[in-house]
């Protein structure tokens, strides 16, 4: 099978060695991918050679190993930098993933900036990540969180964000694409009305990062964050991009080596960026890692796997959604990666624990989203989520797998 | 690794019984003793009322939300407490924990039919969350 601008699909399904394996005796199916994207032999040779071949600290010996080390490490800052099209390497900050970027921002840039009556604007799709962090800051300033309601498709309520911006919003805070229902938000159209009442966004890319190319330029976000893991690469490492400016004012997160210029116990000058916001030895092998899935997104193209994903998404919605006693939560006019579902009268752990017999890998729950499963008055949805490496056969696996569940709890 | 007879094995046809038609879910009149589980990684809940009389459960009400297993598991335990004291009950709490950690095979009870969960690791929680509704009331 091989798609519309050369996207061969067997030959990509070939560099995950995780695809060959048979969970309970039948072919792995992964559609979790949601959760975490599996890695491609490449990635992992990455992380493998690098402590083979380089294993050092970086930015402080005068070794050789210590220099390929920090070349390393500098070259996929500024493989990122490409990726999200920022203006400057220092503008991008090695954390340990989404959640960790978004902590950062709210304990600092917030902790800074946001005061008594001020509030912070988040939607009603977020992940519990771009919430919590926030509720946070809100509890401890005595400002208030502000939750842009959606529609019974799962689509943000526009009119309703126009109407909670005003001179007392500090920071609009937005998933790009839904992890529980795969709904793409129109943040390119919410960050210029933030921005228009002097707020400062934050996108939450987490999710959108592998499945479209992400302009940090073109949306002007001030503030993105997205993890290694879910880009096909490793866990452990992620990024938040921050505009040089806010960066350079905000004060440091945390306080230790490498994120100084010099040290006396009266006085502590911090480092430039992005150092100021690295202290400690960083996860060296995640940035080797993550520098090779920046590599093969960018040899693959993110176009290419948006094209083959809608594709999947298109065939999933007939397939799944044609069932009886099956129904699509969240039919959101732009989606993309994920199929999220209920099965009537089976909950989704039962589904979840059923189609894991036949080697089918889903995720079962709230998704770290319990205010989306409220909004629809369900606990739990099962969600099929799609990466590059899927196909129409494992949609149709998926299809008789759901088959099954009917026949177990008839 | 699992194979269709673990999936049988776990599922059997009175499990799934009780998941469509659980017993005392029904409110009762004076309850002495309330408890409640929730498991915040997938919304699982199980609510418990009791009415201890001479040291003894008289009547109890049990409700809850969640997969087949969890809502089970607490029907079928409501039903073996009923009319036991809180001694026996912590003695069955121990035999159904060790039922479900596979060191023992079985406590010659109704509630042997759960043992299949024990095949499925994630999924003993589901089963255990009655238990920690019961323990909760009885605590209170």
């Amino acid at each position: 099978m091989s798609g519309p601008h050369g996207f061969d699909i067997d030959a990509i399904r070939k560099q995950f060695p995780i695809l060959d394996v048979e969970v309970n005796g039948h072919p792995l199916v992964y559609l979790d991918t949601a959760a975490t994207s599996q890695k491609p032999q490449v990635v992992i040779d990455a992380i493998s050679d690098y402590y083979s071949r380089s294993n050092s600290n970086v930015h402080r010996g005068v070794h050789t190993l210590s220099q390929q080390a920090t070349d390393i490490y500098e070259e996929t800052r500024e493989k990122t930098r490409a990726l999200i099209n920022a203006a400057d390497a220092r503008e991008i900050i090695y954390v340990r993933g989404t959640t960790e970027a978004i902590n950062l921002v709210a304990s600092t840039y917030g902790r800074q900036n946001v005061g008594e009556g001020d509030e912070v604007i988040v939607t009603a799709m977020e992940h519990h990540s771009n919430i919590v962090p926030w509720q946070i800051l809100c509890g401890e300033k005595g400002a208030d969180l502000k939750v842009v309601p959606m529609d019974e498709n799962g689509d943000l309520i526009m009119e309703e964000f126009d109407r909670l911006l005003s001179d007392r919003t500090k920071i609009v805070a937005v998933v790009h694409l839904s992890n529980a229902l795969g709904t793409i938000n129109p943040v390119k159209e919410m960050f210029q009305k933030a921005h228009a009442v002097g707020a400062v966004t934050l996108l939450d890319g987490a999710q959108s990062a592998p499945h479209m190319a992400i302009d940090v330029r073109d949306l002007d976000c001030d503030f993105l964050a997205f993890s290694g893991h879910k880009i096909y690469g490793p866990t452990g490492i992620g990024i938040l991009y921050g505009k040089y400016d806010l960066l350079s004012q905000m004060p440091p997160y945390q306080g230790g080596g490498e994120m100084i210029a010099s040290v006396t116990f009266e006085k502590t000058i911090y480092a430039e960026l992005p150092a100021k916001f690295e202290a400690g030895t960083p996860h060296i092998a995640g940035t080797a890692g993550l520098g090779a899935a920046i590599d093969f997104v960018n040899q693959v193209g993110l176009d290419n796997v948006a094209a083959h994903e809608k594709s999947l998404l298109e065939y999933g919605t007939e397939r799944i959604g044609s069932i009886n006693g099956v129904n699509l939560i969240g039919t959101a006019k732009h989606r993309s990666g994920v199929l999220s579902f209920v099965v009537e009268g089976v909950h989704p752990h039962d589904v979840g624990t059923v189609l894991d017999s036949q080697g089918i890998a889903i995720r079962a729950g709230h998704h770290c989203a319990q205010p989306v499963m409220a909004h629809f008055g369900i606990p739990a949805t099962v969600r099929a989520s799609f990466g590059m490496y899927n196909t129409t056969d494992e949609i149709d696996r998926l299809y008789e797998g759901v088959q099954q569940v009917f026949e177990v709890f008839g | 690794m699992t194979d269709p007879a673990d999936l049988d094995a776990l599922y059997r046809e009175i499990v799934l019984d009780h998941h469509r038609n659980p017993r005392n879910s029904d409110a009762i009149d004076a309850p002495t003793h309330e408890g409640e589980a929730i498991n915040p990684f997938c919304g699982d809940e199980v609510h418990i009322k009791i009415q201890l009389q001479d040291g003894g459960i008289k009547e109890l009400s049990i409700t809850g939300v969640g997969c087949s297993i969890s809502q089970a598991s607490a029907s079928l335990m409501g039903e073996e407490i009923k009319g036991k004291t809180a001694e026996q009950i912590t003695g069955l709490a121990e035999q159904f924990n060790a039922l479900m950690s596979g060191s023992a095979d079985s406590m010659q009870s109704d509630l042997d039919v759960l043992k299949g969960v024990k095949r499925y690791p994630v999924r003993i929680k589901c089963a255990l969350l009655a238990w920690s509704a019961l323990d909760d009331a009885l605590s209170s």
